[in-house]
């Protein structure tokens, strides 16, 4: 049985899982489910600086931060006790492109070839991690939500401007990924 | 716009998180939340839709993976609101369950697209930052501080942005 957890979920089992995620939150306090809002409660509760968006009852929403702490959790377990001792099995076409980078390493699901402490301090790691960081903190808040709270949630109570916004997720990330990424990674 | 200066008002304009009950708990209710935290990791990590080389994959239509993940978890989603709705169903605290609508404004679509910028680069969306600080990427929590950063940039900058 732990053999078998510890391969790769495929997606017709971890999809549905994801999904029950929406009833759990609902049936145990009315709660909508929603990652990137987590981004903002920080805020609120360490860097309010007097902004209007960051003044509200932050500890009203505190089961967000719970929540966001168990993935935290969730990650450790997976990543220990569930560790699939394999590499990540990805695309050949995309192995070969990403080669042409420097990127070999596949032990972890971060690419750590590029994702490394040491890289942070130069050109590439600095639009990798903090720019990026940048734009997916930036970009959910302004759009009100992210995959969770727009793709998952927001479509599944047929919102429409959720519908929008998951539209421009994935054009934001066919353009990046395939015109703009290749040079940052060629830094 | 104008918004009114009450709390629920601040937090549905543009969060789609909405807190809808208005019970108060003492604070260990909300260790049922670190529990289907700590699950939704777990299938995270196990589904590797926390991979950075995952989300390289999708955006460049090389793997079904993602949007077979995506596509069934809406599905399931869809099908459970369809249900509570149906059938009035209650929390376990009997309150009767609500979710707020969402308005559209332009952000949808110009956050829309930074957001997507920004999955691409760091091939994680704000969930996957948290678990992938948890697999031992302890680098990611520089990401994650660039994120909190460009939330606060945001609601530096909101009233001067195009909504």
């Amino acid at each position: 049985m732990l053999e078998f957890l510890k391969q790769p979920w495929p997606w017709y089992i971890a999809g549905p899982l994801i999904g029950l995620t929406v009833p759990a939150l609902l049936l145990l306090g009315n709660k909508s489910f929603g990652i990137s809002s987590s981004l903002r409660h920080i805020c609120a509760s360490c860097i309010p600086a007097k902004i209007p968006f960051f003044q509200y009852n932050w500890k009203k929403e505190v089961w967000n931060l719970f929540f966001v702490a168990g993935i935290l959790l969730g990650g450790i377990i997976g990543a220990t006790l569930l560790s699939n001792p394999n590499p990540v099995v990805v695309n050949p076409a995309l192995v070969e492109e990403l080669a042409g980078y420097g990127i070999t390493n596949y032990n972890n699901l971060v690419p750590e070839d590029i994702m490394n402490w040491h890289s942070l301090f130069t050109v590439k790691g600095f639009f990798l991690m903090v720019v990026g960081g940048v734009l997916v903190g930036f970009g959910t808040r302004y759009a009100g939500g992210c995959t969770s709270g727009h793709a998952i949630m927001g479509l599944s109570n047929l919102q429409w401007p959720s519908l929008v916004a998951t539209v421009c997720f994935m054009i934001g990330g066919f353009i990046m990924a395939n015109l703009i990424l290749p040079y940052i990674l060629s830094l | 716009m104008d918004y009114k200066d009450t709390n629920l008002e601040k937090r549905t304009q543009d969060a789609m998180c909405v807190n809808e009950s208005r019970l108060e708990h003492k604070w260990y209710h909300n260790i049922k939340y670190i529990i289907v935290g700590t699950l939704f990791g777990i299938i995270f990590v196990k589904s590797e839709v926390i991979s950075w080389f995952r989300i390289q994959e999708m955006f460049r239509l090389q793997s079904f993976h993602m949007y077979g993940i995506i596509g069934s978890a809406v599905l399931v989603g869809l099908l459970s609101v369809w249900l509570i709705k149906r059938f009035h169903i209650k929390t376990i605290y009997g309150e009767p369950i609500s979710i707020s609508p969402k308005k559209f404004n332009k952000g949808q679509i110009y956050g829309g697209l930074i957001f997507g910028f920004g999955w691409a680069i760091t091939g994680a969306c704000p969930g996957p930052l948290y678990a992938q600080i948890g697999t031992g990427a302890t680098v990611i929590i520089v990401t994650l501080l660039s994120a909190i950063a460009g939330t606060w940039l945001y609601g530096y900058l909101k009233e001067r942005l195009p909504h």
